[in-house]
């Protein structure tokens, strides 16, 4: 989760005014939402994702399922791939996540009952980065419509996004070889600070004609994490695909929840319907996406001025709330136990735990931890 | 070509249906009572004093919107736990119980119908009464159980058909899974009453079946918590190790918030601990943590004296309206000078009240009279007005006569 440079939480000013217009508004009551949820908060969040201009809004055939954060348009997605998807219910269909991938995705995909999930090539700890090739290489092995997982923006863990031109390379093999892609988007603005730069791997497959899945989660970038709120947007070739698509999410979302909760779904779609509220917004998740950046280049100057051995750059080439640091088990054990600095065993460090107040100690003790352990 | 040129329309929504017909109607005299949800006196959704005044006093505390844990606010689950079992259980005491916050009812059934699913290899059979709600068969048979029954309503007497329920149950193989609703039966409204809950406590201990209770109404049925929990904590006191699913969606007027628990009494405090484990692995895959207004909203009236005092005066008055209107109902059918036995109406129970009344008299009311329910004649009480219980008896009087 976000946090201050005092390190506290933070509720966006946004989120505060929309929810005092919300509690004095007297002719709101707690009546059921629909079962597929809030349609001016489903409309606006596929807006958001797809771009104001998107030709799937404007044919009718991007639509969307209000569900519980992200976890839940994923798990929705999921089952419905499971029953529908490459026949009906081929639990056989392979489930490509990336190597490494929030450890999550695995079980929302399990659960969901699909029996055959693999990784495919990401993270090259060598070089710090993406590793392309496997990646390719993955794709172009993987069966004819296997579903992969894509990290939208800011993939978590590892911070390392694909270029745009990388993500035209992996568009280009994947309409080739049939895959189909699921795309999990949690850091729409929060990455980059821009709504649009962020969401650009998304629309760039949308205008490439791909079918697609898009879970949304406003859990980060509207600071709304414990309301709950995200939304499943799909993709088709054509509007009566799409409504008939949107039917059996209905069927699944019945049994699983009934209709989604309120609270939150109001709360971004007031927000995203009113210009000045949406430019203020958006103005709140710069905010975020700013400070965040501005730790990430604090840090990795402080460890080159430190001279730490081993290069920093991927510190600043990385995106979003996370970083693999390459930092190893030993290392991190070292950082935990004498340093009391808390990351995973991964190397995995969330750059909102760093401050203004913290950076010099933080970097000192990973030069400590460099120099003193391989 | 497309994905999804293979996936077939889903079928419409039976009750949805209804309401759809019912907004197209120009009738002024229409009504729809196919509504699952409380209405007032003035046919007008209600929001609970007690819930303004829970949200005033949270919005003042200025929280932040941190994840909650995977199994809920602690405060609310046990405040749940506590208003089911009674504050004086055995089981309450001793932490013998664990209690996840779940989504609302249905998210509630869900995650015990996939725990069962996982960890109750005895069986894959829930025996659900006939009728009962729609949702439940497709809740039970998504995570993966088969769906069996038991008689439960007998519609020549529009009552509870005991003998053949008695007579299902003790023919249930041993281990399976058997659903009770605890209060406020939906959709008959026909309850057992507590000697008749007894002798079902004894059976289903013989036979040795997993009970699931589902409570929806607690409050709303009777108008007195404790009294509409009772069989829950009856069963609970007989030995019967039960699983229960709780909504506040009616007796709070939370709805839309999706406040609900799900509930396991256990053989001891660590086995308690070890379930909870095992609910979090469940829960995670789903939506990772639940919502947290309705909770915060249900925790803050539990567990504040002076607003726990209102919301029970509250519900009281919401289940006392209810009653009202059945007994309303039926003195106004005597007056329209109907010869028919309406005793059911009165003695069922709760929001709904299955009147009798065949489809083709269904569909008379709603072509004739603009009087819209369900085709099985299930009508929400609800949805009944003392300015229009007048026209509803003498619209079901013309169908009936």
């Amino acid at each position: 989760a976000y946090r201050t440079d005092e390190g506290q939480p933070w509720v966006l000013p946004v989120v505060k005014k929309v929810e005092q217009m919300i509690a004095s508004d007297n002719s709101l009551n707690h009546e059921y939402l629909p079962i597929l949820g809030l349609p001016e908060f489903r409309a606006n969040a596929s807006r958001i994702a797809l771009g104001d201009d998107s030709p799937a809004i404007k044919e009718k055939r991007a639509r969307s399922v209000q569900c519980l954060g992200g976890t839940g348009a994923l798990r929705i997605g999921a089952e419905f791939l499971r029953r529908w998807y490459n026949g009906n219910n081929n639990t056989a269909t392979p489930v490509y996540v990336s190597s490494p991938t929030w450890e999550n995705h695995n079980s929302v995909f399990m659960d969901a009952g699909f029996k055959d999930i693999r990784t495919y090539h990401y993270w090259d700890a060598a070089k710090r980065g993406l590793n392309l090739q496997g990646l390719l290489n993955d794709m172009e092995q993987a069966p004819e419509f296997s579903i992969f997982i894509l990290h939208a923006c800011a993939h978590n863990p590892t911070g390392t996004d694909p270029t745009p031109e990388q993500w035209k390379q992996i568009a280009a093999v994947m309409k080739r070889r049939n895959l189909f892609p699921f795309f999990d988007s949690a850091y729409q603005g929060f990455a980059s600070g821009s709504l649009d730069k962020d969401a650009w791997a998304v629309r760039y497959f949308v205008s490439e004609g791909f079918e697609l899945f898009c879970a949304q989660s406003f859990s980060k970038n509207f600071g709304l994490y414990n309301e709950r709120v995200g939304n499943l947007t799909v993709v088709g070739k054509d509007a009566d695909g799409v409504q008939r698509v949107l039917s059996q999410m209905e069927k699944i979302v019945r049994t699983t929840w009934s209709n989604p909760p309120s609270q939150g779904a109001r709360i971004v779609a007031t927000t995203l319907s009113s210009p000045e509220l949406f430019d203020e917004w958006k103005g709140n998740v710069k905010t975020m996406a700013d400070r965040v950046l501005l730790m990430r280049s604090e840090l990795r100057s402080r460890l080159e001025a430190l001279g730490t051995p081993g290069t920093w750059n991927h510190i600043t080439e990385q995106i979003g709330m996370f970083s693999f640091t390459g930092l190893n088990p030993k290392q991190v054990e070292y950082l935990v136990k004498e340093k009391h600095i808390y990351l995973m065993a991964s190397g995995r460090i969330n750059m909102c735990g760093l401050t203004t107040k913290n950076l010099d100690y933080v970097a000192k003790s990973i030069h400590e931890a460099v120099t003193k352990i391989q | 070509s497309s994905w999804w040129s293979h996936v077939e329309m889903g079928p419409p929504d039976p009750i949805l249906g209804v309401t759809e017909a019912y907004k197209r109607d120009t009738n002024s005299k229409k009504m729809n009572l196919g509504v699952g949800a409380y209405r007032d006196d003035n046919g007008k959704p209600y929001v609970l004093n007690c819930v303004r005044k829970a949200e005033a006093m949270i919005a003042a505390k200025k929280m932040d919107k941190e994840y909650l844990p995977i199994g809920g606010l602690a405060d609310f689950t046990r405040a749940s736990a506590e208003l089911a079992l009674g504050e004086n259980s055995e089981a309450f005491k001793s932490g013998r119980y664990v209690t996840v916050q779940g989504i609302s009812g249905t998210g509630s059934l869900r995650i015990g119908a996939n725990f069962l699913q996982r960890f109750f290899k005895a069986s894959r059979d829930v025996y659900l009464p006939k009728p009962s709600w729609g949702n439940h068969t497709p809740i039970f048979r998504d995570a993966g159980m088969q769906l069996q029954a038991y008689r439960y309503y007998d519609p020549k007497t529009c009552s509870l058909d005991f003998s053949g329920a008695m007579d299902d149950i003790s023919k249930i193989p041993e281990k399976s899974i058997i659903l009770l609703h605890a209060c406020a039966h939906n959709p008959t409204g026909v309850d057992p009453r507590q000697e008749q809950w007894k002798e079902l406590a004894a059976l289903v201990k013989k036979r040795n079946l997993l009970v699931y209770f589902d409570m929806a109404y607690q409050g709303f049925a009777s108008g007195d918590i404790n009294r509409d929990a009772w069989a829950v904590r009856y069963f609970i006191e007989q030995g019967i190790n039960i699983v229960l699913s709780q909504s506040f969606a009616k007796n709070m007027g939370l709805y839309g918030e999706r406040a609900g628990a799900f509930t396991v009494i256990c053989s001891d405090a660590d086995e308690a601990k070890r379930v909870e484990s095992q609910l979090k692995i469940l829960i995670r895959p789903m939506y990772s943590n639940p919502p947290v207004n309705g909770a915060r909203i249900a925790s803050m009236i539990l567990n504040t004296p002076d607003l726990r005092k209102e919301w029970l005066s509250e519900v009281k008055g919401m289940a006392d309206r209810i009653i009202s209107m059945r007994t309303q109902l039926v003195s106004n059918l005597k007056k329209e000078g109907s010869s028919k036995n309406w005793q059911h109406i009165t003695d069922q129970i709760g929001m709904f009240c299955f009147t009798g009344l065949k489809p083709e008299q269904v569909e008379r009311l709603i072509k004739e009279f603009s009087v819209y329910m369900t085709k099985d004649g299930r009508i929400s009480v609800a949805g009944v007005t003392s300015g229009n219980v007048g026209y509803l008896a003498h619209a079901i009087h013309q169908v009936t006569k």
